[in-house]
């Protein structure tokens, strides 16, 4: 092991050594910025990373098999592409970046095993990965104690904030309330039937929702269900939605159960087109299995659709179906993964270092412009400011953009009056 | 909570209600009759049953995928052809199953647990491998889509009533091939004493391994069938194994009347529950009652004579 580790270290020197004496004529004709772009490895790496003259190594933390593969591949797949482009257009600090996948295997202790792996034994620079708050949460102490520096791409219920986490997708607040807002006001909605999974991210987001419905909007919520994960029996909840006729059913229901919940629904005989709904959890990534026929007309609250019409992501799905092929579908998550590798590689150019302390007190204020999802910039809390979209679900799958807030959304993991 | 709806309201959600409940006693004995077979006749503890299941769940996409590309225009009736493929294709996954590791297990009866445990971590990594990690969504017919309007309240998801249909069709298939027919009776005699069974010219290993299909080609048909109501991908299968379970326990194993009646018990102490708490609650509520009956009845509601 020290043995490549040294073989490493010395071959590169000796190549650069040579390679400076065969530059020595051409010396006179270089711009000035390929030095600036490839500064002394001694100097950006004061820590010890897995930082060479020529290579940076960071890890990809996902779920490849067990029950999150589902939803954590997509994750895999926009990360990897990010890591390419950035490659092609030269790499970080005149870096190319190699990554460590490991894999989490749905399993959190699993997920914290293997980021102390990538911490302490690969040195990565930094990690792009986690999916469920559960495995962030099993991660987290493990990133605190050996400073590293990770890349959270899903939206999450908030509550929580870290030196050590940049979190690429929306917390609950972000996701929500605009949504809210604007489905009371274009449908005029004042009873609310909410139903989502039981675990920690629909209950909390569901929280928020009540105390918007109820303290700003001045509605009422008529029904509140929690089903466990994975359930596929929605029968008995559909009779109190026709019960109670809310104006907007309002779900947070995940995995499999997704799929029951709308197969089911319009079973039932509810008309998506007649009874509106809003759901904070459907991807293009989830219409994939639930069908595009079981909830066409379903409004969904993310920030990024694949349909989206901006230069950006007009470059971005073509670039992504290239590299994983013609069927593949962009969700949200997937676009906010994309986003980790450019924003860590642009806040280790504006630090002008890798060392994880640096590029921790650097990341607010770093902006990226090429988002598929449009602009987006890091707040001082480590959340991104995005704006939030609603979109209407169609039968190809896909999400025809119905509404957009105006400004980027601050984002607020600690809502004051939503706790 | 009734005090703001009229009377005929009330009327209509006691209806539907009581469909629900029906539908889910015709999903819970779909899923548990092949278990049943296998767990109540041979005494294996089959754990990778869901896996089974969703095997059949994913010839139905695949058919339904081969008759979109060629044979647009049949592409309403697919579905039976889908379910007899997939009878098939899980029935001899099952055979296959059953020669390879089950036969070697029989006097093991905790290993056999393990071992089809094992077999499910496979399963599931194979479909993965073979399908991807996506969930896959399964086109059906046109008319097997939305619901009978009975009146402006009242209305019968037409999946359910299919399922209820294929439920009544298989049990009583299995009922007539278990106790009418010959090979019934030599699966019978099996079960009760193997060796005698042998004795009198029964081929036993024969008699086990089509046992085994058949509880599997069960359970094919069944992920085929709840292509309809549930999600189709690697892990599926996992969100039934525990109610599948769950029913043949609590109906007594090797009681084909018991699974039934322990289905029924279920679903309707289930959906009723469902409808005046939320969902976890009921089902927590649920899962104590089960408890606490066989505390007192640890051999289930109908118990028969296993095989010792």
């Amino acid at each position: 092991m020290s043995d490549e580790a040294n073989k490493g270290l010395l071959s590169p020197l000796r190549r650069k050594l040579l390679m400076g004496m065969a530059a020595v004529p051409a010396i006179t004709m270089l711009p000035k910025a390929s030095f600036a772009q490839a500064p002394a490895t001694s100097a950006v790496n004061t820590t010890g990373l897995a930082v060479t003259d020529t290579e940076v190594t960071v890890g990809i933390l996902h779920s490849a098999t067990g029950t999150m593969a589902i939803s954590e591949t997509g994750s895999i797949e926009a990360e990897k592409l990010a890591i390419e482009q950035i490659n092609a257009m030269g790499g970080v600090l005149g870096r190319k970046i190699k990554f460590i996948q490991e894999d989490g295997a749905s399993d959190w202790p699993t997920f914290a095993e293997k980021a102390k792996k990538l911490l302490v034994n690969d040195k990565v620079a930094a990690i792009m990965g986690c999916w469920t708050s559960a495995s962030r949460k099993a991660v987290l102490p493990v990133m605190e104690q050996y400073n590293g520096m990770l890349y959270y791409p899903t939206f999450y219920e908030g509550l929580e904030q870290s030196k050590n986490v940049i979190y690429t997708g929306q917390e609950a607040t972000q996701q929500i309330l605009a949504g809210l807002n604007w489905i009371a006001k274009e449908k005029g909605a004042k009873s609310f039937f909410f139903i989502g999974s039981d675990y920690i991210w629909p209950r909390t987001s569901n929280k928020i929702a009540r105390k918007h419905v109820e303290n700003v909007l001045k509605g009422k919520v008529v029904g509140e269900e929690y089903y466990a994960l994975g359930s596929t029996q929605f029968n008995s909840v559909i009779n109190k939605i026709k019960l109670t006729k809310p104006d907007v059913i309002f779900t947070d229901v995940v995995g499999g159960s997704n799929v029951a919940f709308y197969k089911q629904l319009k079973a039932a005989g509810i008309d998506l087109a007649k009874q509106p709904l809003l759901t904070i959890s459907v991807t293009e990534d989830e219409i994939d299995g639930i069908g595009g026929e079981n909830i066409a007309g379903a409004y969904a609250c993310m920030k990024y659709f694949q349909s989206l019409d901006n230069p950006n992501n007009k470059a971005f799905v073509p670039a992504f179906k290239k590299m994983w092929g013609e069927k593949t579908v962009i969700g949200d998550v997937t676009q906010a993964a994309y986003l980790g590798p450019w924003l860590w590689k642009l806040t280790v150019e504006k630090a002008g270092s890798f060392d994880v302390d640096k590029i921790a007190a650097a990341s607010p204020g770093v902006e990226f412009k090429g988002a598929p999802e449009g602009y987006v910039r890091i707040h001082e809390n480590h959340h991104l400011w995005s704006k939030t979209r609603v979109g209407r679900a169609k039968l190809d799958g896909q999400f025809e953009l119905i509404y957009e807030t105006a400004d980027l959304v601050e984002p607020d993991p600690f809502p004051k009056g939503y706790q | 909570m009734f005090g703001d709806y009229s009377l005929g309201d009330l009327g209509s959600i006691f209806v539907m209600q009581g469909f629900a409940g029906l539908i889910l006693f015709s999903v819970y004995v779909l899923m548990a009759l092949g278990l049943a077979i296998i767990f109540g006749q041979m005494g294996v503890i089959n754990m990778a049953h869901g896996e089974f299941m969703i095997l059949g769940a994913y010839v139905t996409w695949m058919t339904s995928n081969l008759f979109q590309t060629y044979m647009p225009g049949l592409f309403g009736g697919y579905f039976f052809l889908a379910m007899i493929l997939a009878f098939l294709a899980s029935g001899a996954l099952g055979m296959v199953v059953e020669w390879v590791l089950i036969r070697h297990l029989y006097k093991r009866p905790l290993d056999t647990l393990l071992a089809t445990w094992g077999l499910s971590l496979m399963l599931q990594q194979a479909y993965r491998s073979v399908f991807g990690a996506r969930e896959v969504g399964v086109e059906l017919p046109q008319w097997m889509l939305g619901s009978l309007h009975v009146t402006d309240s009242i209305e019968v998801p037409i999946n359910g009533v299919f399922v209820m249909c294929l439920t009544v069709l298989i049990t009583v298939g299995v009922a007539y091939v278990l106790y009418m027919s010959r090979w019934g009776r030599q699966v019978r005699a099996v079960v009760q004493n193997r060796i005698m069974a042998g004795a009198v010219g029964i081929n036993t290993e024969k008699v086990d391994r089509y046992t085994f299909g058949l509880g599997c080609g069960i359970a094919g048909v069944a992920g085929s069938a709840f292509t309809m109501i549930g999600s189709t991908g690697p892990t599926s299968g996992q969100l039934y194994i525990v109610d599948t379970f769950l029913v043949v326990v609590f109906g007594g194993a090797a009681s084909l009347i018991g699974t039934i009646a322990s289905a029924f018990s279920i679903s309707q102490t289930q959906s009723t529950l469902e409808f005046f708490m939320s969902g976890s609650m009921a089902k927590v509520l649920t899962l104590l009652a089960v408890v606490g009956i066989l505390m007192l009845r640890p051999q289930g509601l109908f118990a028969l004579k296993v095989r010792k």
